[in-house]
């Protein structure tokens, strides 16, 4: 009670001016957009990934174009030149230059990539999202199908498929897709279900909203978060698929260039010495796994809403 | 399998469990078949497909003996028939004879190609799961300290580095520049390092990013405080309540796992030079020797098939939360 | 007599990649030898956040114990070794969770969960740790008991997991039992059982108990005092029965408010407490009730109450107490809600 003296009687005055504090809330509410987009921002390992995607991505529209050379054409007075001045990754064992020749892989090797996710991704949610929309017997019918394919080991059917069709870019996203939507489905399918039970959207439609309606508001929204992810790591397992397929000799055809490719007729020239051929491809597909991986990561742990604060 | 959602706790559910365990196991079981019998199917379809008469390639056969090895083969036979047969020659375990070399049969590739490459495939799998379990852990358990950044660097490289490049990058330090370990073939157990270490890395780091964001998940878990709250030793919890329940997801992913080191093990071997089955797959690739590719097909997958059946039953039993329910999963 | 646990000045803060959330700011209470003591409060008041701090359950890092003092059995808790820690936990001090679908192990036997505890702190066999198992699962009420020690926590209902829960706690006898929502996530039937369960044990084994529950019904029915938190603070300490008559604090008087009576005129509205507690990352500087209060005054914006005695036996921290301060309204409206 010593304090006491510094206080003075105006001070206990009823303060009315409390009140309008309390309805303020505390924070602002952050959209669960901006409020990931904040936490991928502290992920400084997934940045880095969202950084090297980008910048291949940006390499693979310029970067052929930065010399004079083309991917096809072959100066066999050149061949198997270590990087220089002129070639700056070198020339392989037909003479064509190794920096137009990576940067023409990289085009061919994230095409594959993102086309194989995106066909994955349209084919996944539609037979995902019937699927679990339905119900039902054809909820049924159509897991027990998804169930039986996605047993099929994945590579072995690819390589099959290769076999059986011409060698090329779009064979080789036929093959890949022709299982790889499975996963997507199942995905999709056990998202929508989860959301069609949730309270929320029971809510909804007892209010009476509208299918499309909760469809847009709610299902999208809620399910593309481990879409999204599965997307992100879905374009690396393509373009590793594609690195096996060129290794076994059915990745795209010559001149076209991918990295695989670019990796497997390097293999060739290693006993040689000539280690660069290898090198460039091989650091281009791994920092692509890494990238995407990481990215993937810090997605995923950006958009799991059991995180937000 | 759902893991998060809750098993009802009835005592009649309880017996009824143990039924449905045997039948989800059948059921599972008729699946797998449904599976390889899908993929004897598209090998047949494939076979079919090829543009072309196998046995034009050798040109220069008189009419008749093309007519007879047609007949020997039964491909004068309607395709339906043909398909009866390969289903039949399947069943019996003969995935008949190569198609570059008559006098050898895909039977003898097999027979002389598989232990080597399950020798191959187990060690690297032993050495997956256990370095991959104990990086997992560790790192969980160092979280945002060294140990924690060192797997993880070794886990990123792991999946960022494709079989072959690390083969190759081995070969040409460890065994060519420092010559430490032999450079290729399969002779003694020094030679089996290189390519076991080349294929194990993927599902190595695999499993311990897996096993690491399992390991943080079950940390967090409240019996995790509830066995801090009985007074229990750090390494006491660690070991009998959170690593026996990381260890599940692990579990789930092994078939995965193994179907990826399969396919690893083409290249592995082929770059290896392994006379194992990937070896002699990769070539008959390149050969076009169809038989042999669509023969070692189906003999793979029965195996893939047959291990992820057994993962996913060993599962139901392994996790005693796990009641399979009449609905099947 | 000496206190079994006195809890003084505690502080608790957790970092976070946001900030420094302080959960716990100076929290003080007692609890003597075969007491029920009730800590109620909202959500995120920093119940839980103390409860695990005497028993340093809190992992640090996040937590950190600033300053404070915790003495059980005239030991100060906060600096003892995690090797003493250990011999407390479970011997000593024990503790149920919230939610008893999740604190049991879902692959381990729950026989075995609670002879771990057993073997852990006592010097005896195997066998006689099942024995005593079999005795504790009898004791909380568990039927055929044989059976279910060899059953896995998913074969037990909900209020089996909780008494198999309590069965773990008291394996070995403690002096304390820190029981953190132990009734939340059950039914209501369900509920009135494991009180009743509780208190009888509680005579059978003389153990102190600290209830941590946001519903005063408990309180009343289980605790012979109480103490009333709010942001991490407690603003009200005193015996059941005079503190829930004649709440001394604003935070109490709303708590009783808003709590709907069977007895009460169903046209009368309830009357909650309006708006939300603080944002513990920066906690207000004066008294952390003041953007709620009915009866704030300017002194409660800049300058926060002490914890102080208003009447026998209970303390309240607010300034309404003070000698200076008009008690008009706080007297006028206290009538209304005698209970």
């Amino acid at each position: 009670m010593e304090r006491e003296t510094a206080f003075k009687k105006e001070m206990f005055v009823r303060d009315e001016t409390n009140r309008q504090e309390a309805e303020k809330i505390s924070r602002p509410s952050v959209s669960y957009w901006s409020d990931a987009w904040g936490r991928l921002k502290e992920n400084r390992l997934a940045m880095t990934g969202l950084l090297i995607i980008v910048l291949l991505l940006i390499m693979a529209i310029i970067g052929p174009h930065l010399n004079e050379y083309s991917y096809y054409e072959q100066d066999f007075a050149k061949k198997n030149l270590p990087p220089n001045a002129e070639h700056w990754f070198g020339t392989d064992a037909a003479g064509r230059d190794l920096f137009t020749r990576a940067w023409h892989g990289a085009r061919i090797s994230l095409f594959i990539g993102f086309m194989a996710a995106l066909i994955d991704f349209v084919i996944g949610v539609l037979y995902g999202g019937i699927s679990a929309l339905r119900g039902g017997r054809t909820d049924h019918v159509m897991m027990r199908i998804a169930e039986i394919l996605y047993a099929i080991p994945y590579m072995l059917m690819v390589i099959l498929i290769m076999i059986a069709m011409k060698r090329g870019i779009w064979p080789i996203i036929v093959a890949m897709t022709i299982t790889g939507w499975i996963p997507m489905a199942r995905l999709v399918r056990g998202q929508v279900l989860q959301l069609k039970e949730s309270e929320f959207v029971q809510a909804a439609l007892a209010m009476g909203a509208k299918m499309g309606w909760i469809l847009r508001k709610h299902m999208i929204p809620n399910t593309f978060g481990p879409i999204l992810v599965n997307i992100t790591l879905t374009v690396p397992t393509a373009i590793f698929a594609e690195a096996t397929l060129s290794f076994l000799g059915l990745g795209v055809p010559a001149p076209q260039a991918s990295w695989g490719t670019l990796a497997s007729d390097a293999l060739g020239s290693i006993l040689v010495g000539n280690f660069y051929q290898l090198f460039v491809p091989a650091i281009l597909i791994s920092l692509t796994m890494f990238a995407f991986n990481v990215f993937g990561d810090g997605l995923r742990d950006a958009l799991d809403p059991r995180l937000r604060k | 399998m759902d893991l998060s959602s809750e098993p009802s706790s009835s005592e009649k559910k309880q017996t009824l469990g143990v039924i449905s365990m045997w039948k989800y196991t059948f059921k599972r079981f008729l699946w797998a078949i449904a599976t390889l019998w899908v993929i004897i199917t598209v090998t047949f379809i494939i076979m079919k497909a090829i543009p072309g008469d196998p046995f034009a390639k050798d040109g220069g056969l008189p009419e008749t003996v093309q007519k007879n090895l047609h007949r020997h083969y039964n491909l004068d036979k309607p395709e339906i028939v043909q398909y009866g047969l390969y289903l039949k020659s399947i069943l019996q375990f003969d995935f008949g004879p190569s198609m570059k070399h008559r006098s050898i049969t895909v039977n003898d590739y097999i027979k002389k190609g598989f232990p080597i490459s399950l020798h191959l495939g187990l060690q690297a799998l032993i050495f997956a799961i256990s370095f991959g379990l104990i990086l997992g852990v560790v790192a969980a358990l160092y979280r945002n300290k060294w140990p924690d950044y060192a797997s993880m660097v070794i886990a990123i490289i792991g999946v960022s580095v494709p079989s072959f490049v690390l083969a190759t990058f081995l070969i040409n330090y460890v065994a060519v520049q420092w010559n430490l370990l032999p450079v290729a073939t399969w002779q003694s157990w020094s030679h089996t390092i290189l390519p076991t270490i080349s294929l194990a890395m993927m599902p190595l780091a695999y499993i311990a990013r897996l096993m690491r964001s399992s390991m943080l998940e079950v940390m967090n878990q409240d019996y995790i405080l509830t066995a801090k709250a009985k007074g229990l030793k750090q390494s006491t919890i660690i070991i009998k309540h959170a690593i026996r329940n990381a260890i599940l997801p692990v579990v789930t992913v092994l078939g995965i796992l193994t179907t990826n080191l399969v396919t690893g093990s083409f290249i592995v071997e082929y770059i290896f030079g392994i006379p194992g089955m990937g070896e002699m797959f990769v070539t008959s690739i390149f050969n076009r020797d169809y038989s042999v590719i669509l023969g070692s097909t189906v003999f793979y997958s029965a195996i893939l098939i047959f291990l992820i059946f057994i993962v996913d039953v060993a599962y139901t039993w392994i996790d005693p939360r796990i009641k399979i329910t009449e609905e099947g999963s | 007599m000496e206190p079994l646990l006195e809890v003084e000045d505690l502080h608790v803060s957790f970092k976070t990649y946001a900030g420094t959330v302080k959960a716990v700011q100076g929290v003080n209470f007692a609890i003597r030898e075969g007491e029920t003591l009730g800590i109620v409060g909202e959500s995120g008041c920093g119940k839980s956040a103390t409860a695990k701090a005497i028993m340093k359950l809190l992992p640090s890092p996040p937590a950190q114990y600033e300053r404070g003092l915790i003495r059980f059995q005239g030991k100060d808790v906060l600096k003892a070794s995690e090797k003493e820690m250990q011999s407390i936990r479970g011997k000593q001090i024990s503790m149920i969770f919230q939610d008893p679908m999740t604190s049991l192990n879902p692959t381990s036997k729950i026989g075995k969960q609670i002879m771990e505890a057993i073997v852990k702190h006592e010097n005896i066999s195997m066998k006689e740790a099942r024995q005593r198992a079999l005795r504790m699962l009898e004791l909380v009420g568990i039927p055929q008991p044989e059976k279910r020690i060899d059953q896995y926590p998913h074969e037990y209902s909900g209020g089996m997991r909780q008494r198999a829960m309590i069965a773990i706690a008291l394996a070995c006898r403690p002096k304390l039992l820190i029981a953190d929502e132990p009734t939340t996530a059950l039914d209501v039937t369900i509920q009135a059982q494991m009180l009743e369960l509780m208190k009888s044990i509680q005579e059978k084994m003389g153990t102190a108990i600290i209830l941590i529950t946001h519903d005063l019904g408990v309180v009343a029915e289980m605790c012979d005092r109480v103490a009333v938190m709010y942001a991490g603070q407690v603003v009200e300490t005193g015996r059941v029965k005079p503190l829930f008559k004649h709440p001394q604090h604003p935070y109490t008087r709303g708590l009783l408010k808003s709590v709907p009576r069977l007895d009460a005129n169903r046209k009368a509205p309830l009357q909650p407490i309006v708006g939300s507690p603080p944002d513990l990352f920066e906690p207000p500087q004066g008294c952390a009730f003041y953007p709620r209060c009915s009866y704030a005054m300017r002194i409660c914006k800049d300058y926060a109450p002490k914890l102080e005695k208003t009447r026998e036996g209970q303390y309240a921290s607010c300034w309404l107490h003070h000698p200076l301060a008009d008690k008009t309204k706080w007297l006028k409206e206290g009538m209304a809600v005698d209970r």
